[in-house]
């Protein structure tokens, strides 16, 4: 098996307009789920309490823990089932429990279902909003930093054109969540966070080479540049696809093998580096062409 | 040919591997694991002032830490995390404690002890008792007590002499609006009232006295051990509250190890199909990563979770990332007509900057993430900055070093194939 491009036409740049529409169809679907029906937000943001409970023998069904779990002034929101045999259920309370209500909570299941553990994680909704708004924040902040490093390494045009992918690679993992419905709690933001890493490195490797080949290639038409382009992306191709690969390896072990607790954060994971390929090929060095080629030809109109 | 540089090769992978083999498990037994690994809880705590006067400060704050340490040690658990966060908040993490529930009420209890009348007028606080002399003991009837000594005997004597024959009535955290008559009642249709006892007192009391009426040796030992710390000078709300059963905690634990060596393994294999020889010092150099990630980890007495499990996993991505990207580099050369040794010169030269300007941009994000990220963020930051710098080191030093002595051995000299490159792929000079 082998990755070779090198005698193989592949022109990224000349469909580069199939490539934004592409991105832009979908994060605006994306988008639309998210503004009609919201995040499946988990008690980190929104608040409230959610009980985790495991038993040693998968012995549960909704309607069963729902009938237990119904009490007067305590009614579950969301109960759902979760586990590879179904041993661990989660039950969800919009409005946050007393340590007593959870403790009662805790002797009815014991008395229904015998040896149960509960695990609980109750937020109230002012913290939530904190830790939400401090993770975009801190986001944006490590954003802004890259864009400055970048601008004085190599020049701010690949600054932006990364950070514009690494929005689309976050805004693409916001969008698949919104569509699956799955929940986004704490680890969706570590998920995010290690995609914001490896979606500027991803992209920089191309920049790099594409950096490396203007050093020596005498452009004089947007033709040209297009062609440097296309070349410096072929010429890194092996190298992107071969680390998305053994990276995706590794989180798709993590999703199918790794237990419940960090089934959503591998998921999350594997969508954002997916994204993160694709735009690293397909997007952050289009967008650099072609505000790079206004420039040229803004030369060329002066010369 | 010379054997010289491939036998140093074999001895140093060789004792390498056997080194780790020896001292991975005792490494690995001795990492703190956090509480979504081995079950525990966690709390944020906001500090609330007990009354009107007080005032929420920077010393209000360090007094309540203090005195919930001084609870958390009576708990007796091993390696607790507390701290201080923002203007009136205090973070504890307790992982591997048994009794979750115990832990818990033990510790927002003010442990304000109250001595009052049966009509709930307040007669003598916790405050006249002699700092670290309650004492649980077993009295000749079987029960259970706490042995208190008081400060002030004389007001101990007037308290005392005024409730002569009639009930004492000892609070744990008097609450406004809290009533003797409707706990009495309570405790005499069989419930559990919320005072601890209400002894008669049949003789005047001076300098020593005990409280009567707990339920258990283990009871009586809580009591005691809350006196001894102390009152806690405020209130404390539960802002957020996590606990994971220890059985979660584990399953958690054990699948994710067993995804993490089946991603290395895949990983490996992949690396060593793909680019033979260097794969082969690839997959080499990425062990020595996991096993010094490891044994950092160890040394910065760090708290592995779950999310930083899986940064440990996604680190192997990236380390395998700039052997990918040296490999390339070598193969693009081989490609271009060079010997495989100045191949091997040429691109690992030409792939530096590469690695290097990748690795400090991502180590700029995982800074910021680490320097201004919330709690959560901040240890993901951390873990990725380690990733980052230990995966630098290993597959840029160490890939290097291994298939240098390899290459110099010159035992690979025209044979391409070894590298992943086929003859006809070769252009002429």
């Amino acid at each position: 098996m082998n990755f070779n491009f090198k005698d193989k036409a592949l022109d990224v740049v000349g469909h580069r307009k199939g490539f934004f529409a592409a991105s832009a169809i979908f994060l605006l679907v994306g988008l639309v789920f998210l503004l009609l029906m919201g995040l499946n937000l988990s008690v980190d943001f929104e608040g409230g309490t959610q009980l985790e409970i495991f038993s040693p023998e998968p012995l549960f069904s909704v309607d069963e823990v729902a009938d237990v779990l119904t009490v007067e002034g305590m009614e579950p929101d969301d109960i759902r089932l979760a586990g590879n045999e179904n041993e661990i259920v989660e039950v969800l309370y919009i409005g946050t429990l007393t340590k007593e209500e959870i403790n009662q909570a805790e002797s009815v299941l014991a008395e229904q279902f015998g040896d149960v553990e509960v695990s609980e994680s109750t937020v109230t909704p002012m913290v939530a909003r904190e830790l939400a708004v401090k993770a975009i924040y801190t986001t944006l902040l490590a954003s802004v930093a890259v864009i400055v490093y970048v601008s004085i390494r190599f020049e701010y045009r690949f600054a932006v054109a990364a950070i514009i992918a690494l929005f689309h690679d976050v805004l693409f993992m916001i969008g698949v969540f919104a569509i699956v419905r799955l929940q986004v709690d704490l680890t969706f933001i570590a998920a995010v966070l290690t995609i914001v890493g490896y979606s500027i490195n991803d992209t920089i490797i191309i920049f790099d080479r594409i950096r490396e080949n203007m050093k020596v290639a005498k452009l004089k038409t947007t033709q040209d540049l297009q062609q440097l382009v296309n070349q410096s992306v072929k010429e890194t191709l092996p190298r992107t696809l071969n680390t998305s690969i053994t990276v995706i390896f590794a989180s798709l072990c993590l999703y199918l093998l790794g237990g419940e607790g960090i089934r959503n954060f591998s998921f999350a994971l594997t969508v954002g580096l997916l994204s993160g390929t694709y735009s690293s090929i397909f997007i952050a060095s289009q967008i650099w062409f072609v505000w790079k080629a206004r420039e040229f030809r803004k030369k060329a109109a002066h010369a | 040919m010379r054997w010289r540089t491939i036998i140093l090769f074999l001895l140093i992978v060789g004792a390498g591997f056997i080194f780790m083999g020896m001292t991975t498990n005792e490494i690995a037994n001795e990492i703190t694991l956090g509480l979504d690994l081995q079950g525990g809880f966690e709390i944020l705590y906001e500090v609330h002032p007990v009354n009107e006067d007080q005032e929420v400060n920077r010393d209000l704050l360090n007094q309540t830490y203090a005195a919930l340490e001084r609870r958390v040690n009576a708990l007796g658990v091993s390696e607790p995390e507390l701290r201080i966060e923002g203007e009136d908040r205090i973070r504890v993490r307790l992982a591997g404690v048994e009794d979750q529930d115990t832990a818990r009420s033990i510790l927002s209890t003010q442990a304000h002890l109250s001595f009052r009348d049966v009509e709930d007028n307040f007669m003598m606080g916790g405050e006249n008792l002699k700092e670290g002399s309650a004492k649980a003991v077993i009295d000749e009837y079987n029960q259970p007590m706490v042995q208190i000594e008081f400060k002030d005997a004389d007001l101990a004597r007037q308290v005392t002499t005024a409730l002569r024959g009639q009930p004492m009535v000892i609070w744990l955290d008097y609450e406004e609006g809290d009533s003797f008559e409707e706990e009495f009642s309570k405790e005499m249709a069989g419930g559990d009232p919320k005072y601890i006892s209400a002894p008669e007192v049949k003789e005047v009391l001076s300098t020593e006295g005990v409280i009567t009426g707990l339920e258990s040796f283990e009871e009586a030992q809580e009591l005691a051990a809350l006196l001894n710390a102390g009152a806690l000078p405020v209130e404390l709300e539960e802002l957020t509250a996590r606990s994971v059963g220890a059985s979660l905690g584990e399953q958690a634990m054990d699948l994710t190890v067993r995804a993490g060596v089946f991603a290395g393994l895949l990983i490996a294999l992949y690396m060593m199909v793909y680019y033979r020889l260097p794969g082969v010092v690839a997959a080499v150099s990425l062990s020595f990563y996991v096993y010094l990630i490891l044994l950092v980890f160890n040394w910065m007495e760090a708290v592995l979770t779950l999310p930083g499990i899986a940064a440990l996993v996604l680190g192997v991505g990236m380390a395998v990332d700039a052997n990918i990207i040296t490999n390339e580099r070598i193969k693009e050369e081989i490609r271009s007509g060079k010997t495989i040794r100045s191949s091997f010169r040429a691109g690992s030269k030409r792939s530096l900057g590469t690695i290097l300007d990748a690795n400090i941009t991502t180590l700029i994000a995982a800074g910021v993430l680490f320097y201004f990220g919330d709690f959560a963020i901040q240890g993901f930051g951390l873990m990725l900055i380690v990733t980052i710098i230990l995966s630098f080191f290993t597959a840029v030093l160490g890939s290097r070093l291994l298939l240098a002595l390899l290459v110099s051995s010159r035992a690979f000299d025209r044979k391409p194939r070894w590298f992943g490159v086929k003859e006809s792929d070769i252009s002429e000079l």
